[in-house]
């Protein structure tokens, strides 16, 4: 395997856009993740969408060519990735392989949600598709209600408090009002955060990630030498769990991110001690608590603590979310893998303004697909 | 069939085809062969670590309701 990096990257602002349908976001990024890698269309040699659910928000299916078409790449594969709201984060694991492995030189990785346009009851029933319909989309469960199952059993088993959800989000929303393409640019008390509406016991609409359109693109290559501000891909590996919350035997435990890290770990040849910043999978305040535990940034129960304690803010000892998180950011579900890719890649650049951080020479994005059956882990390094 | 609430949430917002029926009690039941199970909750409200029992199956869902 050849070394590969992130040599251009572009994205959408994300919030509500009515006026706006998901080729023309899609486009919107692409053409600015080319531009920034000084790459012209018809260099692109493979194109990869990650897209969750356009065929059930937005009507279309076909969407990797449908998309690829008017940004000037036509000739080549055009492939769409589905892995819930891990889509675009696998679409950039295959879109890596391809390029490492030789087969291309310019790959193209664009992830897309157009999510606004539909109601909520009906956004919550989409979504939970990516939940086991047979039992648990049957019984009524909402995503929002499986991170309420989990949060549940993680404050049952390690006493993890309402306060500590609440510390995710403030930390998030302070973070996102300074990210000018944010959906939520909005700073919020830890009072407020534990008194929102509730949505699924013990999680309240503070504790939930917005639904939001947008759309995040990477150009990736063989790193050989002449790339400016190029972004080395320094470990990867996306892994799988039981899609049902009742075959897991620990719901406290996403063993998807447990395994894919120790797997980028290993291939990057470093530990989670020396990731100095992270954009992690904050669907939910309680993921982003799981999330800095599995992948070994503080010991298992400890992640609430070690978030209420500052450890992970902007000026902590391993800033996570800079860029607001899901949770502020916005969660156009197929964008947000991409998204954080971004957003580290940024960081690595040095190029985060008001959110850039003190150390940043390596970081790591982690991308969770449905309540953890999928998981994607990616390790950036400055080139 | 009887067994032990590993964990619960009470679901506020729900999906189009469940709104009527909010709030209701999502769980999931640990059976006492060991198997885990997602349910619902008839009656009164359960909390982990409450027994419980199968009391009636809707459209495929198991409810379970808690022994006194």
């Amino acid at each position: 395997m050849r070394p590969v990096g992130i040599i251009g990257i572009g994205k959408t602002p994300f919030g509500a856009f009515p006026e706006r349908d998901i080729r023309s976001l899609a486009v919107d990024s692409g053409k600015k993740a080319l531009a920034d890698a000084g790459i012209e269309a018809g260099q692109v040699e493979a194109f990869y969408l990650g897209n969750f659910a356009g065929p059930s928000f937005v009507g279309q299916s076909h969407l990797a060519p449908y998309i690829a078409g008017p940004m000037g790449i036509t000739g080549v594969p055009c492939t769409r990735v589905e892995a819930a709201c891990a889509s675009s984060g696998s679409a950039f694991f295959h879109a890596y392989s391809a390029v490492a492995a030789g087969l291309y030189d310019v790959a193209l990785v664009t992830g897309v949600e157009k999510m606004t346009s539909q109601q909520t009851p009906r956004v919550a029933e989409i979504l939970a598709m990516a939940g086991e319909c047979s039992t648990e989309g049957r019984a009524g469960a909402t995503f929002p209600a499986l991170f309420g199952l989990i949060a549940r059993r993680h404050m049952h088993q390690y006493g993890t408090k309402k306060e500590h959800l609440a510390a995710v989000a403030v930390k998030n929303h302070a973070n996102g009002a300074m990210n000018p393409d944010a959906h939520m640019k909005k700073v919020i008390t830890l009072e407020q955060a534990m008194a929102g509406k509730p949505i699924a016991d013990p999680l309240n609409v503070y504790d939930c990630s917005l639904v939001s359109d947008g759309a995040a693109s990477v150009v990736i290559a063989p790193l050989d030498g002449v790339r400016k501000r190029a972004v080395r891909v320094l470990g990867i590996a996306q892994t799988s769990d039981h899609v049902a919350l009742d075959r897991k035997e620990d719901i406290t435990v996403f063993n998807a991110v447990k395994s894919a890290a120790a797997k980028a770990y290993k291939m990057a040849g470093v530990g989670p001690d020396e990731i100095q910043l992270a954009e992690v999978h904050d669907c939910f305040t309680i993921a982003e608590i799981i999330a800095i535990e599995d992948l070994g940034f503080v010991l298992k129960g400890q992640g609430g603590p070690y978030t209420a304690e500052g450890c992970t803010g902007l000026k902590g000892s391993r800033p996570v979310n800079t860029s607001g998180g899901l949770k502020s950011k916005g969660h156009p579900v197929g964008a947000t893998g991409v998204a954080q890719l971004c957003d580290v890649a940024l960081q690595i650049r040095g190029e985060a303004g008001a959110r850039q951080v003190a150390k940043h020479e390596i970081g790591l994005a982690q991308n969770l697909g449905g309540s953890g059956a999928s998981a994607v882990v990616t390790i950036l390094a400055a080139a | 069939m009887t067994g032990t609430v590993y964990t619960e949430t009470l679901i506020h917002s729900a999906p189009e085809a469940f709104v009527s029926e909010a709030p209701y009690q999502l769980i999931i039941v640990t059976l006492d062969n060991g198997t885990r199970v997602t349910g619902r909750v008839s009656g009164e409200p359960v909390s982990i670590d409450d027994a419980v029992f199968l009391a009636e199956e809707r459209n495929g869902v198991p409810f379970f309701r808690k022994r006194q």
